[in-house]
């Protein structure tokens, strides 16, 4: 199976505001299917809020967004926020299997068995949430894009708290989905991934909000 | 393939139940509450019985509050509220399963214990049954219109007070006749009509309290 997601993302005229302050306006961009976004920018230019958007939690203060997908299913985003969604008093397996049920896995223990190994925390399966470091953390937040296949992937800065054994975990996982037609968009800092498509958060801040930072 | 709803229902009742869930704080409070009412007022059998129902009563609606400043920033805070959203899930459906988790993890137990501080408040044992029916609907009612108050506070640090602010008001419906019901059924008079309506309290909360708990969340996530 070369495609098993077909979906394509097109903004239109896409602005955020937060609070009293435009945090970008003006944002039009098409996404082919297979590609990634890398969102680039300072701090506080607006690329969480961006992923918030996309990922149907934040309201955008204009503009169109447009999923371009063969079904009408809307079941189709995976969002993993700065925040790693850990329950402190419940093991990894659960949260693991919690998370594979809710997301409609058919073998929930199985699948997260599975995706525990992808991760490298299956010899920590019966360790509380309070007990993981903040890198085995973001692991188990990624246990949920391993079990259940989602078409887009909303990433907020994903190799954040990770070793360097699962950073190269993350770019395979994202490089398989990219093979499979899924889509891609991460807020990121350093080094970035391959054949990235860049997005310059700082090219749609308005200009006028620009001028008074300075001036404040 | 089960239903997410029913996935995050049994997800949080076992969250409830295990350690720092706090579903046994309330439960405590009740009993606590009601068992310092007798050293307060004296153990004047008379003065319990003219007390024991309006304070069982108020000490049902406060210790029912107790468990709803977590019940949606918890989740708020630790990112769960965003995964949840963004999966595509409902937040009617969300709403339902979290307040029904709380209610079967502690507003159950602070039903069942109700009749025995009514016996213990000098109520007639004959009217456990009653007590037992006004205190499940008053704590359903309780828990479905403190989700709103909480779905609403979620979004602000230490929103108890605004919790207690937007739900309290609520409440007087479900209180008037609830208590109603437990002082005509210790004076030997028919209940009848102010426990139905007691239940009708609890019926319209669970069938709107979802939704507008639901539209909260929303909006805390925004």
């Amino acid at each position: 199976m070369a495609n098993s997601f077909t979906i394509a993302l097109k903004l239109d005229d896409l602005a955020a505001v937060r609070g009293y302050r435009t945090l970008f306006e003006g944002m039009s961009l098409a996404l082919d299917p297979g590609s990634l976004l890398e969102l680039r920018g300072l701090n506080g230019a607006g690329k969480s809020t961006f992923l918030r958007i996309l990922a149907g939690l934040t309201r955008p203060a204009a503009g169109k967004i447009d999923w371009l997908c063969a079904s009408e299913d809307h079941a189709f985003r995976h969002f993993l926020g700065h925040l790693d969604a850990i329950k402190p008093q419940e093991t990894v397996r659960q949260q693991a299997m919690f998370w594979a049920s809710f997301l409609g896995v058919a073998d929930s223990r199985h699948s997260a068995r599975e995706a525990l190994k992808v991760v490298g925390l299956a010899n920590r399966a019966d360790v509380p949430g309070r007990g993981l470091s903040a890198g085995q953390r973001r692991r188990l937040a990624l246990t949920r894009l391993v079990m259940a296949p989602r078409a887009v992937w909303l990433l907020d800065e994903p190799l954040a708290a990770l070793d360097a054994d699962g950073q190269t975990m993350v770019r395979d996982l994202i490089k398989d989905h990219r093979k499979q037609g899924g889509l891609v968009i991460a807020a990121m800092h350093g080094e970035g991934f391959e054949n990235a498509q860049i997005l310059d958060m700082g090219e749609f801040t308005p200009r006028q909000s620009a001028v008074t930072d300075e001036v404040a | 393939m089960a239903n997410p709803v029913v996935t995050l229902f049994f997800r949080e009742l076992r969250l409830a139940w295990s350690g720092g869930g706090g579903a046994a704080l309330p439960v405590g409070f009740y009993a606590g509450a009601a068992t310092l009412t007798p050293l307060a007022l004296g153990p004047a059998p008379d003065l319990l019985r003219a007390a024991g129902p309006g304070i069982l009563f108020i000490t049902l609606a406060l210790a029912s509050l107790l468990p709803m400043e977590r019940l949606f920033q918890a989740d708020l805070e630790d990112g769960t509220l965003d995964a949840l959203g963004a999966s595509g899930a409902n937040y009617t459906g969300m709403a339902l399963a979290k307040t029904s988790a709380h209610w079967l993890a502690s507003g159950l137990p602070l039903s069942l214990i109700a009749p025995v501080l009514w016996v213990m408040l000098q109520g007639p044992g004959a009217a456990v049954g009653v007590v037992l029916a006004c205190a499940l609907s008053g704590s359903l009612a309780f828990f479905f219109i403190g989700a709103i108050g909480a779905a609403l506070a979620a979004g602000v640090r230490r929103g108890g007070l605004l919790i207690a602010l937007t739900a309290l008001p609520l409440y007087a419906p479900a209180t008037i006749f609830g208590a109603s019901a437990l002082y005509a059924v210790s004076e030997g008079r028919d209940f009848g009509q102010a426990l139905n309506l007691c239940m009708a309290c609890a019926m319209a909360a669970v069938a709107l309290g979802p939704f507008a708990a639901g539209a909260a969340l929303k909006t805390a996530l925004d």
